[in-house]
């Protein structure tokens, strides 16, 4: 039978570039030819949520959020406007960073839905957020004599949203890559704004736990770290604060082996997609998946 | 797909063919083979292929059956784009050879038969006469994506159907599916809307019913759609949904008893619920129309009057920005606005100098 894939993210109604790694991903998913479909869904662009299924051909679909963290959007936005009538958050019982799957039914189309947890809290986003610190570090090495901090938005809204973030920081840091890990936020604490109060080491990679590059990553956590006086004036990479060299990474949603990630939930949730995993992690850089 | 059309049709001929006045039936006998313009019967399978041989409704069927996509929806369009279901299959290709070229929205499609079979030309209906040097080619239907996300002017589009298509590229030789793959792009989900109206299946979620499940930063328009009335969406709708601001046709009404009072547009493919737009707007025209309305006392000329009346007209049609530079006979033009602001302005902008009540 064949398998489609419909990825659900933000989108803008105001920044053209915010469905631009939605974009890249699913063309680096679809030329693996993993899936008969590949389609881009939005919940301020278009294909709308509301609409994207009957675009589908495909009987059996796997859904995938390209959002950071479970909660509002996951829980309830998406499964409504694509009409999965039967879903209850407690099918993927999850402690607000281990969703997995749920197969449903769409209301309006029928096919059967494979419902995936967020991009944002599988195991392997912690393996992306490394290859954004070497990517941006232009080192594959990076690690000794760094610091990283994970920053993410904070509880404004959802408490899940730090757990997204505390969960990749202490992730990383069981790897022993870097000298110091430490998850930072917008608007609690600990604070993104006081970053280099937070790492003894001289060097630190700061990576935003964000899909896309927008006012957050690219206005206010730059200006709020002393980056800039202003963002327009733009940064260096890196740029010294305090005494401390901070390289900013910029979203890392717009990292390419973000693709990975999509394509390991749709295989969590049983789509045949071992070889393009293979091809995806090869041409991004972050070598064989270890161990699974 | 690259199966030669009379392999395919000697292949499916034990089970029977009957499209578009092409018939084949097997028989005790051998085989039937009938179209308008020629009957044969008792022909074994040497004979059938003679008979099929470069055979216009032969190469329709196969066309049809085998290179066009197979799903209602983009079956049933690719059909309506070249009036099969109303052209016999000569007419047809006599239409075909020369191009047979429909709208979409801004879209103009031309469908054309060469020798590598049928082929789809898409441009913007405006660079219907413009010379294939002119334009942009582009292969790749998800080019598309970029030419859909800004107008001629730069800007943002953040909705896919409104009448602001940029203008100056050409997909000159798509095939059948990635036509319609190009379609969606630019008109995402209009051809399966289409279609499902076509067959009496289109889903409308009106207002009321879309306004009810909204939750979270706009769960609050839900506090403006009170049932006593529905004058607030009248004006949503002539604001936003007008065939000047969106070329679908606005089918979804109050609710399924109460009918808008304004025009939903002639576009040719249907609005099913109101748009993730119309609701952002509507989360802050619900904010803004909780306020009670204030009596300000101002003096203005006539003119000035009517100059205000001019630049809200300007600015809601989206003229202000092509009024001459020296047009200072339009109220809206920018020296006769300034010279407004200048007069009338308090240091602070307040309009006439009164202060705006909280």
């Amino acid at each position: 039978m064949e398998q489609a894939l419909v990825i659900a993210a933000h989108g803008s109604h105001l920044n053209a570039e915010s469905s631009t790694p939605t974009f890249s991903h699913a063309d680096t998913i679809r030329a693996t030819g993993a899936f008969s479909e590949v389609r881009e869904s939005f919940w301020k662009e278009e294909p709308h949520f509301r609409e994207a299924l009957r675009t589908v051909d495909a009987d059996e679909v796997y859904l995938v959020p390209l959002f950071i963290s479970e909660g509002y959007f996951t829980e309830q936005v998406i499964p409504r406007e694509f009409r999965l009538d039967e879903w209850d958050p407690e099918l993927w019982g999850s402690d607000g960073t281990s969703a997995d799957v749920a197969t449903l039914t769409a209301d309006d189309t029928g096919q059967t839905v494979h419902y995936c947890g967020p991009v944002g809290t599988h195991d392997s986003m912690s393996d992306v957020i490394v290859q954004r610190a070497k990517s941006v570090t232009d080192d594959p090495d990076v690690g000794e004599g760094f610091g990283l901090a994970v920053v993410g938005h904070g509880t404004e809204r959802n408490e899940n949203s730090a757990k997204a973030i505390e969960y990749h920081a202490d992730r990383i840091a069981e790897m022993d890559r870097f000298d110091e890990v430490k998850a930072l936020f917008m608007d609690e604490d600990p604070e993104v704004d006081d970053v280099t109060d937070f790492f003894e080491s001289d060097d630190v990679v700061v990576v935003p736990l964000f899909i896309a590059d927008g006012y957050h990553t690219q206005e206010d956590i730059p200006e709020d770290m002393g980056l800039c006086e202003d963002y327009r004036d733009g940064w260096g990479v890196p740029e010294t604060v305090d005494g401390h060299d901070i390289w900013y990474a910029g979203a890392v949603g717009t990292e390419p082996l973000m693709a990975d990630v999509v394509l390991e939930r749709a295989a969590d949730a049983g789509a045949d997609v071992r070889a393009a995993i293979e091809q995806v992690r090869g041409e991004s850089g972050a070598g064989s998946a270890a161990g699974d | 797909m690259d199966e030669d059309p009379v392999d395919a049709l000697v292949a499916t001929a034990p089970d029977g063919i009957d499209f578009d006045g092409l018939s084949v039936e097997a028989g005790e006998d051998g085989y039937a083979f009938e179209t308008p313009d020629e009957a044969a019967s008792g022909l074994d399978e040497a004979a059938l292929r003679d008979a099929a041989a470069a055979d216009p409704y032969v190469e329709n069927w196969y066309f049809w059956h085998a290179v066009a996509p197979q799903t209602d929806a983009r079956w049933a369009f690719l059909r309506w784009l070249e009036g099969a279901e109303e052209l016999a299959v000569p007419e047809r290709y006599d239409a075909l050879a020369d191009g047979l070229a429909t709208e979409w929205g801004q879209l103009q499609i031309t469908v054309s038969l060469h020798d590598a079979g049928r082929r789809y030309d898409l441009r913007h209906v405006d660079d219907s006469e413009t010379p294939a040097a002119d334009l942009a080619a582009h292969e790749d239907p998800l080019d598309a994506r970029d030419l859909a996300k800004h107008d001629d002017d730069g800007d943002y589009r953040p909705l896919k159907t409104a009448p602001s298509l940029q203008t100056g590229w050409q997909f000159p030789d798509l095939a059948a599916a990635d036509l319609v793959e190009a379609v969606h792009t630019l008109y995402p989900a209009t051809v399966q809307n289409w279609h499902r109206e076509r067959e009496g299946e289109l889903d409308v979620d009106h207002w009321h019913e879309t306004v009810s499940r909204q939750t979270g930063i706009y769960g609050v328009v839900r506090t403006w759609d009170r049932g006593e009335g529905y004058e607030h969406v009248n004006w949503v709708a002539e604001a936003c949904c007008d065939d000047s601001q969106c070329l679908k046709r606005r089918e979804w009404q109050y609710d399924e008893e109460t009918e808008l009072d304004v025009d939903g547009g002639d576009g040719t493919f249907p609005c099913r619920e109101p748009c993730s737009l119309v609701v952002a707007a509507a989360r802050q025209w619900t904010k803004l129309e909780g306020e009670q309305a204030q009596t300000y006392e101002f003096e203005l000329t006539p003119s000035e009057k009517e100059q205000v009346e001019a630049i809200i007209d300007a600015v809601a049609d989206g003229r202000a920005d092509g009024i001459r530079e020296a047009d200072v006979y339009d109220g809206a033009n920018r020296y006769r606005t300034r010279f407004l602001r200048a007069k009338l302005f308090d240091d602070e902008g307040n309009l006439a100098g009164v202060e705006t009540d909280d």
